[in-house]
């Protein structure tokens, strides 16, 4: 623990760690400092002035170094002039004044300075009634200004930084939040000043405009309503909004986040979701989010969304009632004895993935989980135990990233890597391209595709690289898929959890396996008890297949056809797919925003997400539906209660032992002090009153006996003449259907793509941006050609769910 | 008491009947003639209008807010130079009052920074049924003097930059 300062603020003593900023000991104490341009995640610089305080410290004798002594008590001498509390960092026995006369003047001052050339239209303002300035000019300002109101500066009022973040350059107060967000915690300085003095102005550097993927966080800081985001853009007044707790399901991460909701009459008077902003959660996300998660919400409230169950009567897909439909579906499913398979999505929440795997079992069918990803079941016997936080990583922990690039898969998890490295974290990172966290890597290593197992295994042995692992207190690994399919990514993972197994970096915090997965709740499947099947096309054909939140026709035209195969089809979804086209029952699913439930993130993190927005339709909740069917084939599974399928699924499912429902929602006071009525502190994150979820323990965390399994890695796939290698991997704006309907983020996910190094480009006779023909394992398709440095010479990478169905490398034709 | 003390009772009420039967009455005979309203008086709202036919509502929903009743529901959009409603980048799309719920109190006059809200002199509010109680944008807002200045319309491009114009202290 570090030293402990005490100082006395406003006559009230504080006692803090040695290094506390001012205005932060304040904060800690109850006492708010007025700021603008300090955040306490963000290193200070004094920018704005607005934290003008006395500050006196106690003289010392210059020959003995101690106090010196006046009428009983140490004699304190003031600074002739304000100091800002965000720059000075306490000292024993220091006085702060925050609210003497001068200090108020000064704070008065520094407002109607701000407010010389702000243009005060806080009436059409999105930031308007979350304001911190509007706040601190109605708190601390001098009330009116000596300033003419016809010499503001006027400057350009609607600017798109990118196509997501628009900036007021009036509005503007120069605090910096932003660019230093960018610089420091993002780590994409993509903005910046130009000009000087009241021209002063943010602008954008990059193309595409404001090229970040946490571009939206600098909304949720800005101090005022220059920087606003296009989504929400007059959306609807703060206060008018109503605030639901959730969890972004769109990747593993699992951050917490609010959905503000408003009955609105361009939605034909219904509840809809206005915009998401992020929740505390200081374990997972802290207080940011990223663009992902904040814009691709859309899918939950299009017209695309199914609203009754329907039928397929002579061909066609008719409506039908809820018994109808999902007796078929029984009928179907008791036929079919051993034949019945059912492939779930880990969109699905923990209920509903429980109620499909006991469907499963009783049935005597198969439960898959549709994944491009293996080894799932390792992060359950050696995953990270209860108590790891990315956020208290640092010196003494090795990090390893293999086989991903973290920015596009998971970027929050990046963005805390990214800092866990910088407290002094050993980050090894292994690619066989270049990614965006190898800036920020200790070692970095580089693999030919096909050797990545080898690459894991070789940190156990002697060297620099190997010797910083194995003499590390902790260790975690998180694995991807970036250019492995099923049975590589398994076979990495077996490897990974081998070395850790081996080293014994198992079953304590800090310490274990992450899988990157595609998916918010995979790990919850594979907790559950789910398997990964590589053929899926082989694993439909002539069976009876129970689908729910997957849509493999519009992936991949293989499964598409082994589908029409398939003896009897069962579809449940929250919209229209090309697999519900193709469905014989199609099952209506309510949308995470319309109900409640639990994820399990890649930390395996249980969060819980709570309804938002009333049901559309005639939807119900996919575990509702998964027990309504197994009513009609004499299987009790409960349908009606959230709470009452966890506490079953707490009861039989190991790792989720001694967890309640109650529990999951429970919260700890958490720093920085967010989402109050002083917003001008942490931004407008909100506060976490909703729980901040409850890790599951791992098999080497209960003391199990642990045995990894050998995975023999896949014979690499050699590309003949005229042939690239190919190999998928996953970009964070991709044609997914839970992306795709937010058309807001369209230009960012752009078309197919073949990304190429400009030497294999020149070989094969093409340009950047050139439409050719890719064909592989009789895969036949478009796609544009991008040409990057950063990969190898012969390689060419496809992204997932691009409109190109690449599971695993290939062997591919570019013409 | 006198024999004819009630009948100087009945003469002296008859005597201040004749008295007022010869004065000016004071009944308007509504609906054909109507009762002129105090300049403070508040009626029914109206959306009013700049003189050059552009929108003064910017669908900030500061009345809304205001509103004790919560009568007042307003939505905005994003105004454009091809088609503009109101000086600056916002408009109120939807704009609606529960006349029902309305108490006519006036602080969404108050609250309006750009005097967009007034309570008028019309008084004359009845309805058959609740939902027409709900007077929308087009029932409230001013009629335009003529044809080229109806809103949407479009304006040259940077001219109109900015929602709220210079105030004075209001008027009665």
């Amino acid at each position: 623990m570090a030293k402990q300062v005490t100082l006395t603020i406003d006559g009230k003593q504080v006692t803090v760690p040695e290094g506390t900023l001012v205005a932060d000991a304040a904060k800690m104490a109850g006492i708010d400092i007025p700021v603008f341009c300090h955040h306490p995640k963000l290193e200070p610089v004094g920018m704005c002035r607005m934290c003008l305080v006395e500050i006196g410290r106690p003289v010392r004798d210059r020959a003995t170094g101690q106090f010196v002594m006046e009428n009983g008590a140490p004699k304190i001498q003031f600074m002739p002039k304000l100091e800002t509390a965000c720059t000075n960092k306490v000292e024993e026995g220091m006085v702060v004044l925050t609210r003497s006369q001068k200090a108020v003047e000064g704070q008065k001052g520094t407002i109607e300075f701000l407010l010389t050339s702000h243009p005060l239209d806080c009436p059409i303002c999105d930031k308007g009634g979350e304001c911190p300035l509007q706040n601190l000019t109605v708190a601390y300002g001098p009330g009116k200004s000596r300033f003419l109101y016809d010499e503001k500066m006027h400057l350009d009022k609607q600017v798109p930084l990118g196509e997501l973040i628009w900036l007021d350059r009036e509005r503007c107060i120069q605090c910096a939040r932003c660019i230093r967000f960018q610089n420091e915690i993002a780590g994409d300085p993509v903005i910046g000043f130009d000009e000087r003095g009241r021209a002063t102005q943010i602008v954008s550097f990059s193309d595409p405009g404001f090229d970040s993927v946490f571009s939206g966080n600098t909304t949720d800081i800005c101090p005022v309503g220059a920087l606003t985001t296009s989504d929400f853009r007059f959306g609807a007044r703060p206060w008018e909004l109503q605030a639901h707790a959730s969890i972004c399901t769109q990747c593993p991460v699992g951050c917490n986040t609010t959905l503000n909701t408003r009955r609105e009459a361009k939605s034909g008077g219904r509840i809809v979701v206005k915009r998401v902003m992020p929740r505390q959660n200081e374990d997972v996300n802290e207080i940011w989010i990223c663009d992902k998660g904040r814009f691709a919400y859309h899918y939950t409230e299009g017209k695309q969304r199914l609203t009754r169950p329907m039928i397929r009567k002579d061909g066609k897909l008719t409506r039908a009632s809820w018994d109808a439909a999902t007796k078929l579906a029984a009928e179907n499913f008791q036929k079919a004895k051993k034949n019945f398979v059912i492939l779930a999505s880990g969109r699905l929440s923990n209920e509903d993935l429980f109620n499909l795997k006991s469907l499963a079992e009783h049935a005597d069918g198969k439960a898959y989980i549709y994944s491009h990803m293996g080894g799932g079941e390792l992060t359950s016997l050696v995953g990270v135990g209860e108590g790891t936080n990315f956020g208290s990583m640092g010196a003494g922990t090795t990090i390893v990233v293999v086989a991903s690039d973290l920015y596009e898969e998971a970027p929050v998890w990046y963005l805390r890597i990214k800092q866990a490295a910088a407290r002094g974290a050993n980050l090894i990172v292994m690619n066989a391209r270049e990614t965006k966290l190898d800036r920020y890597a200790s070692f970095t290593v580089r693999y030919a595709y096909g050797d990545e197992v080898k690459a894991v295994s070789d940190l156990a042995k002697k060297g620099k690289i190997g010797d910083t692992f194995l003499k590390s207190e902790n260790a975690v690994i998180l694995y991807g898929s970036d250019g492995l399919g099923v049975s590589g990514s398994a076979a990495l993972a077996s490897a990974c959890a081998k070395l850790l197994h081996d080293n014994g970096f198992t079953g304590r915090p800090n310490n274990g396996l992450i899988g990157v997965w595609g998916r918010a709740n995979d790990q919850g499947a594979w907790e559950m008890g789910f398997e990964v099947e590589e053929d899926l096309a082989k694993a439909f054909k002539g069976k009876t297949v129970y689908i729910a939140g997957a849509d493999p026709v519009a992936d991949d035209p293989k499964l598409a056809k082994a589908l029409e195969g398939a003896e009897f089809v069962a579809v449940q979804d929250v919209m229209t797919t090309a697999t519900t086209e193709i469905a014989d029952v199609v099952l209506p699913a309510q949308a995470f925003t319309e109900r409640e439930g639990t994820l399990t993130s890649g930390e395996r993190r249980v969060q819980r997400f709570y309804p938002a927005v009333p049901v559309t339709g005639e939807a119900k909740a996919d575990f509702a539906i998964t027990s309504q069917i197994a009513r009609h084939m004499g299987i009790v599974l409960e349908g009606t209660s959230v709470s009452a399928v966890f506490d079953i699924l707490a009861a039989s499912v190991k790792s989720f032992e001694g967890l309640t429902y109650a529990r999951l929602a429970e919260v700890r006071p958490q720093w920085p002090i967010v989402g109050r009525s002083d917003l001008y502190y942490g931004g407008t994150t909100y506060e976490n009153t909703q729980g901040m979820g409850a890790q599951l323990s791992a098999a080497a965390g209960r003391g199990e006996k642990v045995s990894i399994p050998k995975v023999e890695k896949e014979a690499l796939v050699r590309p003949k003449e005229k042939e690239l290698l190919a190999v998928p991997v996953t970009k964070l704006y991709d044609r997914g259907t839970t992306i795709l309907p937010s058309e807001l983020l369209h230009e960012r996910i752009g078309e197919a793509k073949v990304i190429l190094h400009p030497e294999t480009a020149k070989s094969l006779g093409v340009e950047e941006d050139q439409k050719v023909s890719v064909s592989f394992n009789g895969v036949n398709g478009e796609a544009a050609v991008k040409l990057t440095d950063t990969i190898s010479v012969g390689v060419a990478l496809i992204p997932r769910s691009m409109g190109l169905a690449i599971r695993e490398p290939v062997a591919v034709k570019v013409k | 008491m006198g024999v004819f003390d009630p009948l100087l009772e009945l003469l002296r009420g008859l005597g201040t009947t004749f008295k007022m039967a010869l004065d000016k009455p004071v009944t308007y005979q509504y609906p054909e003639e109507k009762r002129p309203v105090r300049p403070r008086f508040r009626g029914r709202h109206v959306l009013k209008r700049y003189e050059n036919g552009l929108e003064k509502c910017i669908g900030c929903s500061l009345c809304a807010a205001a509103c004790p009743a919560d009568a007042i529901f307003v939505e905005a959009s994003e105004n454009t130079d091809e088609k503009r409603f109101s000086p600056g980048e916002r408009y109120a799309s939807t704009y609606e009052i529960n006349m029902l719920r309305c108490i006519y109190c006036g602080f969404c006059e108050d609250a309006c920074p750009t005097e967009a809200i007034v309570l008028g002199d019309n008084y004359e509010l009845s309805f058959y049924d609740r939902r027409s109680a709900i007077y929308t944008k087009e029932m409230l807002l001013e009629p335009v003097p003529s044809v080229e200045m109806t809103t949407p319309r479009k304006v040259e491009p940077g001219v109109f930059t900015r929602s709220v114009p210079e105030m004075k202290d209001p008027q009665d």
